[in-house]
């Protein structure tokens, strides 16, 4: 099919275009960018007045909750929600039941996303086995099977020992390794911030528990000569690690949840559970360095941590009550909102969901370069609406959002060059 | 932020913490305190009628005796019906959600619920739940609040000390797990007390407890100096197992309350406890029961206070 997405304002962070310049898509790739290559005849035409016309977002994080949690969310519902804030790739990580441990459960994964036709799947697979943090996975089989790197998700692993030669394994074929640090000792039984949300009396969960888990997994990174990516990193301590081993030359990245780039533990009020994450929001003070870490580069990119929880988990006493916050949908105007509120262009602010995440994971992809697939997001870049439970395309309902009016709303979203979502306000 | 404590005329409907509740509110609570003491003290006949026809349920996730009895005398003393349940030993155990339960008494038609539950946030769950017209009193929720005991404690300190606006009171113990000393803060802070000390070892205080407004002091030597009210705190065994502190023994001799120590105080010191107490761990038997110990009159004093918040609760006190 041919499409042209005409008079729309092109931004393609990579390869810094950002002006009113018609799209033109041919078998399902960007065949042209401004005016029709010879003999084209559009099939589709999108209006994109107005609009900006972006690659389409890749999402470092997004929970579907398949296999083992299906009354949470299921790959339907959940590849749904992605299309709709404009997501056309995402890597999803282990934690399922079982985890990611096992080419069958992988090969799976993937069959079923491929069929629904919806955005790119690409799973992360465990570390270890059950995530359990003591064998190693058969990485290498996982890989063939379409693992993209390898995680702990939020499973501990607290064998420095397994941890280095997971690393050393990995690295043997070149794989990436996923983590996000915490320190399982510090961290027991936390839920909050260890500031002053202590007014709360709920069990704390300190900085430097983040802090150093992550100089431990620096050094054996550098050691072992491992692509290690740092996983939703949450205070200005562990900003300022990262940055400095950047400086020094260590092959790493780093991603920010997009619940943290904006909340503090101020947010919690008087225990909203929709704001009980994983990590615990920090101080503003946390907050602001986070913000700052995007702006100098010392964080790589944002994710949305989608992790669709079922409305009876929420309704417990905030210690008790799962942690999470459905995200998939709140990743553009979340991200726009960052540069936005740091006076950056809104190219930097799509850098960090389109351009960024596709180098961490390794893809062409996130770029409207002549003959990349067409992956496209167009949307709405002022359009302000309000975040409510009952419209959101998740099956998980609950974020520190609701109730708020964000700006930036997905128009279409075209995966390999076809157009899998429109807003009801185009149809 | 909305106030979960107040309906939007600006008007007590639930208890669920002291932090954020005007003077004004914690004033008049007070002062119906005091009216109803003559009904304990004074009469024969010990009852008010203010809520007669009212179903009150003491919903207790957590053991408590004391708490639960005294809540209990309160609302007879009111003469409203009460309903005592130990959930700890019932629904919980079989599998029954916190507010599945909730729904269940309401469906009773219960006016107002006393709750106390071992998970901080679990009572401000309670109030967001239910219909406007039912009352939730917080009975103490994890290391969160534990309202009605500051309250009563601000009673004694008032009966004794008359003004809050001249005082240094100290708060000794175990501060980073007691939903006491949290409320008690929020409350010396909120009815003007100039200076409030907590004296405690590390491992038993919160970060940023100075963001509070209070005074961190390590030393009891130099943190009971001149205050004119001592608070103490219950020690959990269970802080020996968790590499909190050492020994009993080591506690008692560093923040232990003697009457070596309380000599520091001035000479018309009161001390204070919430209890139950451990006597020869956080306090000296010699203490607990001499000239400046308080402890038996805040029981008393509980009964009243209780009876004050459950009828402003209900729109029909002072």
């Amino acid at each position: 099919m041919n499409i042209q997405i005409k008079n729309g304002h092109l931004i393609d962070p990579k390869n810094q275009i950002d002006g009113l310049h018609d799209l033109f898509i041919v078998a399902g790739k960007v065949a042209a960018i401004g005016s029709a290559p010879a003999g084209f005849v559009a099939q589709q035409v999108i209006d994109a007045t107005g609009l900006v016309v972006a690659p389409g977002l890749i999402d470092l994080a997004a929970r579907l909750r398949e296999p083992g949690y299906e009354y949470k969310a299921t790959l339907e519902s959940e590849m749904d929600a992605a299309v709709a804030g404009g997501i056309t790739t995402l890597a999803c990580p282990p934690d399922t039941d079982p985890p990611l441990d096992e080419p069958g459960l992988v090969e799976m994964l993937k069959h079923r996303a491929r069929a629904l036709n919806k955005a790119h799947v690409y799973p992360v697979g465990a570390l270890t086995y059950g995530l359990k943090g003591a064998k190693l996975t058969e990485m290498a089989e996982l890989a063939d099977a379409g693992c993209i790197a390898f995680s702990q998700a939020d499973a501990a692993l607290t064998d420095t020992r397994v941890l280095m030669r997971a690393m050393q394994y990995a690295a043997t074929f070149g794989f990436s390794v996923w983590l996000r640090p915490q320190d399982s000792f510090l961290a027991r039984d936390g839920v909050a911030h260890d500031g002053e949300v202590a007014r709360l009396g709920l069990p704390a969960i300190p900085v430097c528990a983040e802090s150093i888990a992550l100089s431990t997994m620096l050094q054996l990174a550098r050691e072992a000569g491992v692509r290690l990516h740092v996983c939703r990193i949450s205070s200005a301590e562990g900003v300022a690690l990262v940055r400095a081993a950047k400086q020094q030359g260590l092959a790493l990245t780093c991603d920010v949840s997009a619940n943290h780039v904006h909340l503090s533990e101020m947010d919690i009020g008087f225990f909203n559970a929709n704001c009980h994450l994983v990590p615990p929001l920090r101080s503003q003070r946390d907050r602001d360095a986070l913000h700052a870490g995007l702006l100098d580069g010392a964080i790589d990119a944002i994710c949305s941590d989608h992790t669709p929880v079922d409305e009876d988990a929420k309704q417990l006493p905030f210690a008790e009550a799962e942690a999470g916050a459905t995200g998939l949908e709140l990743l553009l105007p979340l991200a726009l909102k960052w540069a936005k509120h740091g006076r950056r262009a809104l190219a930097d602010g799509l850098a960090k969901i389109t351009l960024q995440p596709a180098r961490i994971l390794g893809l062409d992809a996130g770029h409207l370069s002549v003959g990349a697939a067409a992956d496209v997001c167009v949307f709405d870049p002022d359009k302000y609406w309000k975040v409510e439970s009952a419209a959101l395309k998740s099956q998980g309902k609950n974020t520190p959002f609701i109730g708020m009016e964000l700006q930036g709303r997905v128009r279409y979203t075209l995966v390999d060059g076809q157009l899998i979502y429109q807003s009801k306000a185009c149809q | 932020m909305n106030n979960p404590q107040l309906n939007k005329h600006g008007e007590l409907q639930h208890l669920l913490s002291t932090e954020g509740l005007p003077a004004p509110i914690l004033r008049n609570i007070l002062d119906t305190a005091a009216s109803y003491m003559s009904v304990a003290e004074g009469r024969d006949i010990k009852k008010l009628p203010l809520l007669h026809g009212k179903s009150i349920f003491n919903i207790f996730f957590e053991n408590s005796t004391r708490t639960r009895t005294t809540f209990e005398i309160a609302a007879k003393r009111l003469s409203a019906d009460v309903v005592n349940l130990n959930i700890g030993s019932s629904s919980a155990s079989k599998g029954e959600t916190l507010l599945d339960t909730v729904d269940n008494l309401c469906a009773m038609h219960a006016d107002m619920f006393v709750v106390r539950h071992s998970q901080s946030g679990a009572a401000h769950l309670i109030a967001k739940h239910v219909a406007p017209e039912i009352h939730v009193i917080n009975a103490g929720d994890g290391r969160h609040a534990h309202p009605t005991q500051a309250l009563l404690d601000m009673f004694t300190i008032r009966h004794y000390k008359k003004e809050f606006h001249n005082l240094r009171v100290a708060i000794i113990g175990d501060i980073l797990h007691s939903r006491v000393a949290r409320s008690q803060i929020h409350a010396l802070t909120t009815l003007g007390v100039p200076e409030v000390r907590v004296i405690a070892p590390k491992t038993l205080l919160p970060s940023c407890v100075d963001k509070l407004g209070v005074r961190v002091y390590h030393d009891m030597t130099q943190g009971l100096r001149d205050v004119d009210v001592v608070m103490m705190l219950r020690l959990q065994n269970e802080r020996m197992q968790d590499a909190v502190l050492p020994s009993a023994q080591e506690y008692f001799k560093y923040y232990g309350l003697t009457q070596e120590k309380l000599v520091l105080a001035k000479t018309d010191a009161i001390v204070m406890h919430p209890g139950p107490m451990n006597r020869g761990v956080e306090i000296d038997s010699s203490v607990a029961d001499g000239t400046q110990s308080v402890i038996l009159p805040q029981v008393t004093f509980g009964i009243a206070v209780r009876m004050a918040v459950m009828s402003t609760l209900a729109g029909v006190g002072q």
